[in-house]
C-alpha cells in the first residue's frame, strides 16, 4: 500500500506539471500590457515599466518565464500580483471561503443525498422512489447559474431567510451557496445511491444475511448499506476535489471572495501570476483527493488491494 | 421388478421424530408480464437425522420451496400460501420476529455459490461470529473463539490464522466450508443445502458432502438436500423427492426411485446421465425445454415433453395426459408418483 | 424467482442462440448482436415516457431554432421602444419587454439558435477529438496510451468552465482562426477543448475491451488490418456508451455557454443569447424578475430535454437496468 501511494505521488507530478504549462501558456501567451494598465490615467514613466517587466520576466520567452517560475514555486514560491502582493497572501486570504462553501456543499450532499438514495432503493417503484427520480431528474438540469437564482429570489428575496451575498453572517451566510453548489452532486450521490442499494438488495449476500435470521435492520444496516456505500463514499471524496475547484459561478453569483471569485476577477485584470497559482492549487486539490478516493476504496473494499 | 423387492419401510431406521412437515406449499411471484407459479402444491416431511433429496432441473421450483420454508422470499415479494410447520408450529401464520428467531438455531441453509453467497467486505470469522453475537449476545472476542472453533469443525485448516482473511482469500471449497460452519453455527435442528456442491471441483464436491454426512450423524440434524446431481443424492440421501414445474411428480427411497424409476421425467432423468453399470449404451436426453412457469401446460405439465403420454382416444377414461392433471399417489408400498400411467413405467 | 434462476434461463438462451450461430456460420456476430441490441432498446425506449417528454422538447427546440419567427406572435427581438422598458407580461406580449423595450419573448425565442449551434458544434468536435484519441491510445496501448492517458488527465483536473474562461478571455487577441471571432464557434471550440476527456476514456475502454475479445481475434487470425479491426469491430461496440454520453453532454455544453457568457466571455452583444439575458436581467432581479425567470425556465428546458433522453437511453441500452 505505501509503496503504491509513493508511486501515485510520482504519477501526480507530471500531471500537475502539465497542467500549470497549459494554464501557464494560455495566460501569459495574453498580449495587453498589464503594467500599462496598472497605471490607470497617469501613466508610469518608460524607466518603471522596463523594471517592472523585468522583474516579472516579461521581456523573457515563454519557457524561461516557466523556468523562473517553477523555480519560485519549489522554493514555495507562488511569485507575487503587478502590485507586489505574493500570490500565497492571496490564497490564504481567499482559500478559507471556499473550504467553508465546500464542507457546506458537501454535507449537503452526503446528508440529504444518502438518505434520498437509501429510501428510494429500500423502496424501489414506491412513491418517494418515484419523487427522488423525478427531482433527481429536474436538479441536475437546471444549470447552477439559474439555481443560484433560484435560491436568491426565493429564499433570499420572497421568504427572507438566508442571505444571499457576502460572507458577513458567518457559516449561515454559506448555507444558500452551499445547498446550490452541491445541488448536482447530491442528485446524483441520491440516484447512485438508489441504484447501489437496489441492486444490492438483491445479492446472494443479503440473502444470506436474512437466512442466518439477523433483523432486518441488520440486513440493511450492517449487509446492504455497508456494501452500497463504497461506490458513494468514493464519489464523494472524488467529488471534494472537484468542488473545491469549480465553485467560480457559485462564489460569483453570492460574492463570496474565495478562490473561484479571486482566479475570476484575475483572469479579467489580466493577474497571470494568481491565475496560475490558482489553478495549479485546484489541480492539486483535484488530483490529491482522487488519490484519496483510491485508497479509501481499498480499505472499504478488501477485494481491492494495491500490490 | 417383483412385489417383494419392494422396501415395506421406506424410512431408513436411523430417522427419529418428525421436525419439518410441508403441506400444499404454494409460491407464486406476481411480475408485470403475470404470474409464475414456482411451486404448486407440495407436501413432505422431514425427520431427525433425515436426509431428503430434492432432485429438479432449475426453475422446477426445488430452490424456491426451499427460500419460503426459510422464509427469505421478499426480494422479489412472493405470496407463499399452504403450511410450513417447523416441530409443530405453522411457519407461515407466525410473527416475523419468530420466523426470523428460528432461523439460524431452528433451520439454517447453505447456497449454491459460497462466493456470492458471503459478504465480501468481512472476514470470515466475523461473518461467522455473527450468528453467535446475534442470537446469543456474545461479545466480539467470544465470537472470534467460537468461530475459530467451528472452522476447526468444519476443517478449515489453519483455523485460527485464517479467522481474519476475507471470502475471496479463500479456495472455493473451504469457502462452501465458511458457509457451513456459519451454517450450524448454532446446531440447528435442519439444514438445508441449496446445491452446494454444483460451483466445486468433483474431489471437493466429494470432501464436502463427507463433512455434512459427518455433521449429521454427529447432531442429528435433519438435512435436505436441494440438486439436480443423480450422483449426489444416490450417495448421501435417504429418499429423494423428484420436482417437475413446481411439483412433486415422485417421492420414494433413493434405492427404489433409482432402482426402477416411477414416472416418466424421473425415468428420463436417469436415462440422461452416463452410469457406471451402462456403459457403451447410448445417453437419451430428455427432449423439449423445460416448462415457462408462467404458462404451464395443462394436463400433466410433463406431457409435452413425455415419451409416454396419453392424448384424446389412447388414453383411458379421465386420465388423458394433455387434459388431466395426475395427483401424486401411492403406486407402491412407500413410492408415490404423479403419472396416471405409473405402473407401466414401473413395469409392474 | 432468484438471480440464480434468472441466470440459468438466461443461460439457457444464450446456449440456444449460439447453437442457430454455429449452424450458419458466415453470420457476422457482432451485426446481430448489434441488431438485437438495437432493438431491444428501441422496445424499451418506446415504453418509457421521460423518452418521449425529452425527444419532443428536442424536436420543439429544433424547430424554434430553425424557424424563430413562427413562435414570436409577430414581433421582431431587435424593434424596441424604451417606452415599454421592463413591462411586465401581459395578453399581448407574453414575456413582458426587456430594459430597452424589446419584445422578451422575441428575444428568448431567438436566442434557441446560438444554444443549439453552440451545443451541438461543441459535441461535434468532443466526439470526434474523443474517438481519434481513445481509439488510437486503446488500440495501441502501451507507451502511446500512457502519453494520450497523461494528456487527458492533465485536461480532465481542469475544471471545464474555468479552462473555457481562460481560452476564451485570451482567445480574441490571438490570431487563432474561430477562436478569435467571440462568436459562436469560439465557444463550442472552448467547450470541446476542455471537454473532450469523458469521451475519451469511454472510448478507450470500450476498445480495450473488445480488442481482447475472441472475435477480434479471429479477425486478426484471418488476416484484417489494423484499421479495418478498428472501424468494422471495435468502435460499434462504442456506439451505444458514446450515444449516451453525447445526448447528455449536448445539454451540459449548453448549459455551460449560457455559463460563460454569463460570465462575460462567451457570446457578446448585439448576439442573442440566453445568458446574456439572464446577466443583464440580473441587476434587474428585484424589480423585474421576468428578465432573469424566463430566459432561466427554457435555458433549463433544454438542458432537461437532453438530459432526459440520454438517462431513458442509457436504461434501454443497459441489459442489466432491463432485467
Amino acid at each position: 500500500m505505501g509503496r503504491y501511494v509513493a508511486r501515485r505521488l510520482l504519477l501526480t507530478i507530471p500531471v500537475l506539471l502539465g497542467a500549470s504549462i497549459l494554464i501557464f501558456a494560455m495566460v501569459f501567451a495574453l498580449p495587453g500590457d498589464p503594467i500599462r494598465a496598472l497605471g490607470g490615467d497617469r501613466p508610469l514613466s518608460p524607466a518603471v515599466v522596463e523594471v517592472l517587466k523585468e522583474r516579472f520576466h516579461l521581456n523573457d520567452p515563454l519557457w524561461i518565464q516557466y523556468w523562473e517560475y517553477l523555480k519560485g514555486l519549489l522554493r514555495g514560491d507562488l511569485g507575487t500580483d503587478f502590485r507586489g502582493r505574493p500570490v500565497l497572501d492571496t490564497i490564504e486570504r481567499t482559500l478559507p471561503v471556499t473550504v467553508r462553501l465546500t464542507i457546506v456543499a458537501v454535507l449537503f450532499e452526503t446528508i440529504i443525498g444518502i438518505i434520498a438514495g437509501v429510501l428510494a432503493g429500500i423502496r424501489r417503484n414506491s412513491y418517494f422512489d418515484n419523487l427522488v427520480l423525478v427531482s433527481t431528474t429536474i436538479i441536475v438540469s437546471i444549470p447552477i447559474l439559474v439555481l443560484a437564482f433560484i435560491a436568491q429570489l426565493l429564499f433570499g428575496l420572497k421568504l427572507g431567510w438566508f442571505p444571499i451575498a457576502g460572507t458577513r453572517d458567518g457559516w449561515f451566510s454559506y448555507v444558500l451557496p452551499g445547498l446550490v453548489l452541491a445541488s448536482g452532486s447530491l442528485a446524483y450521490v441520491a440516484r447512485l445511491t438508489r441504484t447501489s442499494i437496489a441492486e444490492n438488495m438483491r445479492a446472494d449476500y443479503v440473502r444470506t444475511a436474512r437466512a442466518k435470521g439477523l433483523p432486518r435492520s441488520r440486513v440493511i444496516i450492517r449487509h446492504t448499506l455497508r456494501n452500497s456505500l463504497i461506490p458513494v463514499v468514493t464519489f464523494i471524496g472524488a467529488d471534494i476535489g472537484a468542488l473545491l475547484g469549480g465553485a467560480i459561478v457559485t462564489e460569483t453569483v453570492f460574492n463570496l471572495p474565495g478562490i473561484g471569485r479571486e482566479v475570476f476577477d484575475s483572469i479579467s485584470s489580466q493577474e497571470g501570476a494568481v491565475v496560475v497559482g490558482i489553478v495549479t492549487l485546484m489541480v492539486f486539490f483535484f488530483i490529491f483527493f482522487n488519490l484519496v478516493v483510491d485508497i479509501l476504496y481499498a480499505i472499504l473494499d478488501p477485494r481491492i488491494r494495491y500490490d | 421388478m417383483t412385489q417383494s423387492q419392494i422396501d415395506p419401510t421406506p424410512k431408513p431406521a436411523t430417522t427419529g421424530a418428525t421436525l419439518l412437515e410441508v403441506d400444499d406449499l404454494h409460491v407464486e411471484f406476481r411480475q408485470r408480464s403475470g404470474v409464475v407459479n414456482a411451486v404448486n402444491g407440495v407436501s413432505y416431511t422431514l425427520a431427525e437425522g433425515e436426509t431428503l433429496a430434492i432432485l429438479g432441473e432449475s426453475g422446477s421450483g426445488k430452490s424456491v420451496s426451499a427460500q419460503a420454508i426459510m422464509g427469505i422470499l421478499d426480494v422479489p415479494p412472493a405470496v407463499v400460501r399452504g403450511s410450513i410447520r417447523f416441530e409443530g408450529r405453522d411457519m407461515l401464520t407466525m410473527s416475523e420476529e419468530d420466523q426470523r428467531q428460528i432461523r439460524g438455531p431452528g433451520i439454517s441453509m447453505i447456497f449454491q455459490d459460497a462466493l456470492s453467497s458471503l459478504n465480501p467486505v468481512y472476514s470470515v470469522g466475523w461473518q461467522i461470529g455473527e450468528m453467535f453475537r446475534v442470537h446469543q449476545g456474545a461479545s466480539r472476542k467470544e465470537a472470534k473463539a467460537k468461530a475459530i472453533e467451528l472452522m476447526d469443525r468444519v476443517r478449515i485448516p489453519a483455523a485460527a490464522k485464517r479467522v481474519n482473511d476475507y471470502p475471496h482469500q479463500f479456495s472455493g471449497g473451504m469457502r462452501q466450508r465458511v458457509m457451513i460452519a456459519m451454517a450450524i453455527a448454532l446446531d440447528p435442528r435442519i439444514l438445508i443445502a441449496d446445491e452446494p456442491t454444483t460451483a466445486l471441483d468433483v474431489t471437493v464436491q466429494a470432501q464436502v458432502m463427507d463433512l455434512l454426512k459427518d455433521l449429521q450423524r454427529e447432531t442429528g440434524m435433519g438435512l435436505i438436500l436441494i440438486t439436480h446431481d443423480l450422483g449426489v443424492v444416490n450417495e448421501v440421501a435417504d429418499s429423494v423427492a423428484v420436482m417437475y414445474a413446481g411439483r412433486i411428480v415422485e417421492r420414494g427411497t433413493v434405492d427404489d426411485v433409482f432402482t426402477d424409476a416411477g414416472h416418466p421425467y424421473t425415468e428420463g432423468l436417469m436415462n440422461s446421465v452416463p452410469q457406471v453399470e451402462a456403459k457403451g449404451g447410448r445417453l437419451q436426453p430428455i427432449v423439449g425445454q423445460p416448462p415457462n412457469l408462467a404458462a404451464i401446460p395443462s394436463g400433466c405439465p410433463f406431457h409435452p415433453r413425455c415419451a409416454r403420454r396419453r392424448l384424446g382416444a389412447e388414453a383411458a377414461p379421465g386420465r388423458d395426459c394433455a387434459t388431466d392433471l395426475p395427483p401424486l399417489r401411492l403406486v407402491a408400498p412407500g413410492r408415490e408418483a404423479a403419472c396416471h400411467y405409473s405402473e407401466e413405467v414401473l413395469g409392474v | 424467482m432468484t438471480d440464480q434462476q434468472q441466470m440459468d434461463l438466461r443461460k439457457d438462451e444464450v446456449e440456444a442462440g449460439t447453437t442457430t450461430g454455429l449452424a450458419s456460420p458466415s453470420v457476422d456476430p457482432l451485426s446481430s448482436r448489434q441488431n438485437s441490441l438495437w432493438s431491444d432498446a428501441w422496445g424499451a425506449l418506446k415504453r418509457n415516457p421521460l423518452f418521449w417528454i425529452g425527444s419532443v422538447l428536442t424536436a420543439l427546440l429544433v424547430v424554434v431554432a430553425l424557424f424563430p419567427q413562427l413562435f414570436v406572435r409577430g414581433a421582431d427581438p431587435r424593434a424596441c421602444d424604451l417606452a415599454n422598458s421592463k413591462a411586465l407580461p401581459s395578453a399581448q406580449h407574453w414575456f413582458g419587454y426587456d430594459q430597452q423595450g424589446c419584445d422578451y419573448m422575441a428575444n428568448v425565442v431567438y436566442g434557441a439558435r446560438n444554444s443549439l449551434i453552440i451545443g451541438i458544434f461543441a459535441v461535434v468536435v468532443v466526439l470526434l477529438l474523443g474517438v481519434v484519441v481513445g481509439a488510437i491510445a486503446g488500440y495501441f496501448g502501451g507507451f502511446v496510451d500512457g502519453i494520450m492517458s497523461r494528456i487527458a488527465d492533465i485536461f480532465y483536473a481542469l475544471p471545464l468552465i474555468l479552462g473555457a474562461l481562460v481560452l476564451l478571455r485570451v482567445g480574441p487577441t490571438t490570431d487563432i482562426p474561430i477562436l478569435n471571432t467571440r462568436g459562436p464557434g469560439a465557444v463550442a471550440l472552448a467547450l470541446a477543448l476542455f471537454g473532450w476527456m469523458t469521451a475519451m476514456r469511454l472510448v478507450r475502454s470500450q476498445v480495450i475491451a473488445v480488442k481482447s475479445s475472441d472475435y477480434v481475434a479471429a479477425a486478426r487470425a484471418m488476416g484484417a488490418s489494423n484499421s479495418r479491426i478498428l472501424i468494422r469491430h471495435i468502435l460499434p461496440n462504442a456506439v451505444a456508451p458514446v450515444l449516451v454520453y453525447t445526448t447528455i453532454t449536448i445539454g451540459v455544453l449548453i448549459a455551460a455557454e449560457a455559463t460563460l457568457t454569463y460570465l462575460g466571455v462567451g457570446l457578446q452583444r448585439p448576439a442573442i443569447s440566453w445568458g446574456l439575458q439572464i446577466a443583464a436581467g440580473q441587476d434587474l432581479i428585484r424589480t423585474a424578475p421576468h428578465l432573469v425567470l424566463f430566459p432561466s425556465i427554457v435555458l433549463t428546458l433544454t438542458v432537461m430535454a437532453f438530459i432526459l433522453m440520454g438517462d431513458a437511453l442509457r436504461d434501454a441500452l443497459d441489459p442489466r437496468q432491463r432485467a
